[in-house]
């Protein structure tokens, strides 16, 4: 392979700033590691060469007149094809937005634009986002670079894929209860998660509004920490974007954590968590104390609630959401044409997977006459019981310490009980539920299988997390590790 | 509580998805297994507890009354399954 897809944005970045690599010679590197392994890993949906050897050639024009390049000029950059690209085909991983090329780019695609990266293309996911596995795509099931029988996660299960199998050094996600944490975690590699607002949602095609959130990926935290500064900030047009500033998130990585207090919520040890997972991640907790923080156990007693009150809330919110695919504005329409109930009807049975019909059903259902406040207003009453209880820790800890996923990737097909899956996200859907930042790690292997150590941290503190996160990072070496293809 | 299939039924119908009859059955059972889930909520006391419907709260966010661009009508229409002078067209909804 190609030496230069091993190494970090970071790192790229600085060659093509200095003229070391032309930002055409990245992109090339990138497109001939894509056509090189994308027959074993299967990350992406589109792959988009042209465009993407344009934007590099803008690139190098841009130097060679002696201008300032921004902070990711060159930067080959896949991204989830849940986010708007002008052009370029957006699926959402579903069959009903099969030939849905959008007029507009998402903010997020903007920002990573303006800051100088190279999208060279759209990545798989479970349909809509909804899944663990990209078993959900209505196109193909991506594999894991480290094992090809496994599942790499998701539901941004391509993007993680994608930057494990060094076709890009950074990717963009979404993540709603889980969707970037768990695929890093079985990928080997960082996903993040920002506070809920602190990434514009504007062209990100909703599944639950009140907990999607885009986030960064990459082989190390700094590379995370740079691209959440590329696209992180306030946009007029996602009223829910917070006005909070902008900090450097990079600012504190290398920072020492010596006094910090971390806490470690006893209940997350509970829910399932195989023994090798957890063997791993309290090696990684104890390592924290050698390096000088000070660990405690803790408890957030409601957390056993937080997986139930999701699956009312995401679908909840996501049967609205889907209301607006009805063969009528774009994306599908049935051939069997049958009056204009009938189009609608009979275009979503053949366009959606049987779980975002699921999804769908069991959402109507808790919104409808009679089960409301039994289901849909309990489910927020205790979504605020979860928010107490994190609000609470937070008081007496800088940052919590968690595993990311409660198992090592599993096979294809292995979990065939959509209930079993959706036990997957078990310690990551709490975070949304409260929209705080969280950040999943390498913290070791488990039989050849990448291992992840999620940590959490206050609203708008990405810094921390990020400084917590590079401590541990930079103590071990996992993050030198690279899946054998 | 436990869904027929009648009810499957219905909020097929509710969620404007036409089922297949084998859809209807093989939906029931992950249907009923997650609601077995939410029965869990029902142990909790939730008395004089607000809801939260956004984790962080933003209320009446406002812009200027002022004119921006926005997408033309080629490209909002350049998408649609059909459209005819300008409009999106939709199977007749109106008898003679």
């Amino acid at each position: 392979m190609s030496e230069l897809m091993n190494l970090t944005a970071r790192a790229l970045r600085d060659l093509v700033a200095d003229g070391t690599v032309s930002a055409r010679e990245l992109t090339e590197a990138a497109l001939q590691r894509i056509e090189a392994v994308e027959p074993k890993v299967k990350a992406f949906l589109t792959v988009t060469a042209e465009s993407a050897l344009a934007d590099a050639d803008a690139i190098d024009v841009r130097r060679a007149a002696g201008e300032l390049l921004p902070a990711l000029a060159g930067v080959p950059v896949a991204v989830k094809d849940n986010m708007c690209t002008t052009g370029t085909r957006t699926t959402a991983g579903s069959k009903i937005l099969y030939n849905f090329v959008p007029p507009y780019d998402a903010t997020a695609i903007t920002r990573l634009k303006g800051a100088g990266a190279i999208i060279v293309g759209k990545t798989n996911l479970d349909e809509f986002a909804m899944g663990s596995s990209t078993e959900n795509s209505g196109y193909h099931t991506s594999c894991n670079p480290w094992d090809l029988e496994r599942v790499p996660g998701g539901s941004s299960g391509g993007s993680a894929a994608a930057v494990a199998a060094c076709e890009a050094p950074i990717s963009l996600g979404s993540d709603t209860g889980g969707s970037i944490r768990q695929p890093a975690a079985l990928c080997g590699i960082v996903g993040m998660k920002p506070t809920y607002g602190r990434v514009s949602r504007y062209g990100l095609i909703a599944y639950a509004s009140s907990l999607d959130q885009i986030g960064p990926f990459g082989r190390t935290v700094y590379d995370c920490a740079l691209t959440l500064n590329a696209i992180a900030g306030h946009d007029p047009k996602d009223s829910t974007s917070t006005t909070v500033g902008v900090p450097d998130f990079t600012s504190e990585c290398g920072a020492s954590i010596k006094g910090m207090r971390l806490g470690v919520p006893k209940e997350y040890f509970t829910q399932g968590v195989s023994a090798d997972v957890e063997a791993a991640v309290r090696a990684a907790i104890n390592r924290y104390t050698e390096l000088g923080a000070i660990v405690e156990e803790c408890s957030l007693p409601n957390t056993e609630y937080a997986l139930a009150s999701y699956y009312i809330i995401a679908p909840a919110e996501c049967s609205s959401n889907l209301a607006r695919f009805d063969g009528v504005k774009y994306g599908l329409r049935t051939k069997e044409l049958a009056g204009h109930i009938g189009l609608s009807e009979k275009t979503r049975d053949e366009g959606f997977g049987t779980e975002v019909k699921q999804r769908i059903m069991i959402g109507t259902y808790a919104l409808s006459a009679g089960y409301y406040d039994a289901y849909y207003k309990r489910a927020q009453q205790v979504r605020t019981l979860i928010r107490r209880d994190f609000d609470r820790a937070f008081e007496k800890y800088d940052a919590l310490l968690t595993p990311t996923s409660p198992v090592t990737a599993f096979k294809v097909g292995e979990k065939a009980d959509p209930l079993e899956m959706k036990l997957a996200d078990v310690c990551t859907i709490p975070v949304n539920m409260a929209g705080l930042p969280g950040i999943s790690l390498p913290c070791g292997f488990v039989a050849g299988l990448p291992v992840g150590l999620q940590i959490i941290s206050k609203p708008y503190d990405e810094v921390t997390l990020f400084k917590v996160a590079h401590a541990y990072e930079q103590s071990a070496e996992w993050h030198t590790c690279l899946a054998k293809l | 509580m436990e869904l027929t299939r009648e009810d499957v039924k219905k909020v097929a119908l509710l969620s404007r998805l036409e089922l297949t009859e084998e859809e209807i059955d093989a939906q029931r059972k992950p249907l009923n297994d997650l609601l077995k889930q939410f029965e869990a909520l029902q142990r909790l006391d939730v008395t004089g507890i607000e809801p939260t419907s956004h984790s962080m709260p933003v209320v009446n966010v406002l812009r200027d009354d002022v004119e921006t661009e926005s997408l033309s009508r080629e490209q909002v229409l350049a998408n649609a399954p059909e459209s005819r002078d300008g409009c999106f067209v939709v199977p007749r909804i109106v008898a003679d």
